[in-house]
């Protein structure tokens, strides 16, 4: 390019006004595929609250149910088991479930409607792995601290049988509980906050 | 050869041939280290080879993809052999690239004028574990998806914006078939093609500035008349003969797995990736493939999940930076301090060590040891620092800055409900990051003799 003769000021407008409309004319064409990459209707559609019949649910059991793709866990807890909740307070990290996330209607150390079924996602709060049920005391393989709760085998984070989280572990706040009520004495509803709420 | 005029007349077909084959002089004295960039070369077209064919009879969805892997396996006639040169190379290619990043970091490759083949290997090694990542969720196994459930989790840690992330990466609020169908996409268009890019761009950058050597002496500045580096020997014949050993050896190895044990040990292929994906069940045992652990042991070793995921990223992005961090103008192990080499020993121990850990249940010792390593890990890059000019260097300061910052790491994550034998180990495994400051700033300092630097020569030797 011959430089004589050049206003190079306009130029240099020039070359930055075509910059600046080819950058907004990229930003405008991403926001489509971006857009594309979100969750679709189907996704989004999917979220129907399930109904569960508790009433062959053992005492001291858990059993596992799908809501919205995820998994759901319910525990008859015993009155032992419920007792054991307030004693192992200091080794928690958030005792009284004030970071964590729960319905209003639960009560934040027995993280239940009713104190002896605990509803909850069965997620864990660190990366997302299904911790495993262990309501046995002093394993093997958990040490003889473990007074039963839930253990996570992904990276180790240990929960309470509130799914209330240790101190040490990698997870950092207590496993969320979903909205859920009783239709009945056998029969709970996940998914929905219920009108007694 | 009135062809080959023909195409020179309009394409630089000999001149391309020459300036990067017959002759593009590289030193004379390269060593066994200096088989992996071809190695990797292999391994990518390996992996792209097998992959197209795997792909004509793979299905991306989430109720037949676990159907049309065992169907590969099964009924494809040599389906088994292809699927198993894949995975097998797929860690064959992280060995590969170790060793090839480890004879950089000990050859001081990583060096002016190199740190853009350096930056570029890095972005390579970057794309090669998303790559690797992708390709795992494809067989829609148990391993595949709670693996890539946790990985994809990392970036749900971001405040304020990491559930929309996760969510759009994911395609759904959980892993499902959106995530498989894209992760096919980005594992068999997208990245290899980013990959290839990437490798063109890091051998254009080499062959600019030239290789290095064990020596770490720049051949270029001693030339010949006609302007050839006195240490330097034409690539093509020497070395494409020399690299074609090092293709014989490793396809010895390569075929005696893919024949022999074609899992890996478990390691290759987790034996719980046999079982179909299940959405409500996480297997027992669960860990990365063995290329990632590492990092992994990292993501463990941090008690909170935000600042685990950086701890995790952030000991990969220190490594871009390792070119402005050792600023000694020797190059190679060969004729620096002793303090260095202990140096350069203590993190390759530990590499491995995170590594081994990261495959292994948490208990309390390996959780302690998991955490010490981490340490030590992240110390390397000041210890690498601090040598860069070992003449000058305040050994005593630097001995009581790194310490105090160790222990004040120790103050935070130190707790009173640890118990008597978390504690126990807590105090015990002190004794690693003290015994890893001690063997490479108070050494040097003591002993001269470890401080000691060598003349580097003119020429290469051997
Ligand atoms: C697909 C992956 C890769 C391929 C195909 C590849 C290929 C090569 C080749 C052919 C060479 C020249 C031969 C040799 O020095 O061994 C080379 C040199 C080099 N590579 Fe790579 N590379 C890859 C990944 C990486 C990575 C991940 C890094 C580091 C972050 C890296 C850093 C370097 C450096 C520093 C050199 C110069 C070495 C020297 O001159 O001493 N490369 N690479
Ligand atoms: S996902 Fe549970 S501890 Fe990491």
């Amino acid at each position: 390019m011959a430089d004589t003769g050049v206003d190079k000021k306009r130029r240099r407008f020039l070359i930055g006004a075509t910059s600046a409309v080819g950058a907004v004319g990229v930003g405008a064409i991403a926001i489509p595929f971006i857009g594309s990459l979100t969750p679709s209707a189907r996704a989004l559609a999917a979220g129907a609250p399930v109904e569960v019949d508790i009433s062959k649910l053992e005492v001291g059991a858990m059993m596992s149910v799908e809501w919205q793709g995820k998994v759901v866990f319910v525990v008859n807890r015993t009155p032992e088991m419920l007792a054991k909740l307030p004693e192992i307070v200091p080794q928690l990290k958030d005792p009284t479930s004030v970071d964590s996330l729960q319905p209003t209607y639960v009560d934040k150390e027995t993280r239940a409607r009713e104190a002896e079924f605990l509803v909850m996602l069965g997620k864990c709060t660190h990366l997302g792995c299904a911790p495993q049920f262990r309501p046995e005391v002093a394993p093997a393989d958990l040490g003889a601290d473990w007074k039963g709760g839930f253990y996570c085998p992904c990276h180790g984070s240990r929960f309470d049988l509130a799914g209330r989280v240790f101190k040490g572990a990698p997870a950092g706040t207590n496993m969320e509980i979903p909205p859920y009520y009783f239709v009945s004495d056998s029969m709970l509803l996940i998914g929905e906050n219920g009108a007694a709420a | 050869m009135s062809l080959l005029n023909w195409v020179d007349a309009r394409f630089p077909l000999t001149e391309t041939w020459n300036k990067h084959i017959a002759e593009y002089y590289a030193p004379k004295n390269f060593n066994f280290f200096y088989f992996f960039g071809s190695l990797a070369l292999l391994c990518l077209v390996l992996q792209i080879v097998t992959g197209i064919f795997l792909t004509m009879h793979y299905k991306p969805d989430a109720e037949m993809a676990f159907a049309s892997v065992e169907y590969i396996m099964r009924d494809v006639p040599g389906g088994w052999f292809i699927r198993y040169m894949h995975s097998t190379g797929a860690s064959m290619f992280f060995i590969v690239i170790y060793l090839h990043m480890f004879r950089a970091l000990i050859y001081g490759s990583f060096k002016g004028p190199r740190e853009l083949v350096w930056l570029i290997g890095m972005l390579i090694y970057l794309a090669l574990m998303a790559e690797a990542f992708m390709g795992y969720l494809l067989p829609w196994g148990q391993m595949s998806f709670w693996g890539a459930q946790v990985i994809i989790n990392l970036f749900n840690t971001i405040p304020f914006i990491g559930d929309v992330v996760s969510t759009t990466i994911r395609g759904d609020f959980v892993i499902s078939d959106p995530t498989l169908n894209r992760f096919f996409a980005f594992h068999v268009v997208a990245v290899p093609l980013i990959l290839v890019g990437l490798v063109f761009v890091h051998i254009v950058a080499l062959h600019a500035v030239g290789s290095n050597n064990p020596d770490g002496v720049e051949i270029k500045k001693l030339k010949d008349e006609k302007g050839i580096p006195l240490d330097g020997i034409p690539f093509h014949p020497y070395y494409t003969v020399k690299d074609i050993v090092g293709v014989v050896v490793f396809f010895i190895v390569f075929f005696f797995i893919v024949f022999f044990m074609p899992e890996g040990g478990g390691y290759f292929i987790e034996h719980a990736n046999f079982e179909p994906a299940n959405a409500l069940k996480t297997p027992e045992h669960i860990a990365p493939v063995w290329y990632f652990t590492p990092f992994y042991t990292i993501l463990r070793a941090v008690p909170d999940p935000w600042y685990g995921t950086l701890a995790m990223f952030a000991a990969i992005a220190i490594l871009f930076v390792l070119p402005w961090l050792d600023k000694n103008p020797i190059k190679s192990v060969r004729y620096r301090n002793k303090a260095h080499l202990i140096n350069l020993a203590w993190f390759a121990v530990t590499f491995i060590v995170l590594g081994m850990l990261g495959v292994m249940a948490v208990t309390d010792g390996l959780k302690e040891l998991g955490t010490r390593g981490t340490q030590i890990y992240f110390l390397f890059f000041a210890i690498t620092y601090v040598h860069s000019r070992p003449q000058q260097a305040n050994y005593l300061m630097w001995f009581v800055i790194l310490l105090v910052s160790v222990l004040f790491w120790d103050f935070l994550r130190y707790d009173s409900s640890f118990t008597e034998n978390q504690a126990s180990l807590f105090w015990q495994m002190l004794l690693l990051p003290i015994a890893y400051l001690a063997t490479t700033l108070l050494l040097p300092h003591f002993i001269g003799g470890a401080n000691r630097e060598k003349e580097v020569p003119t020429r290469v030797t051997g």
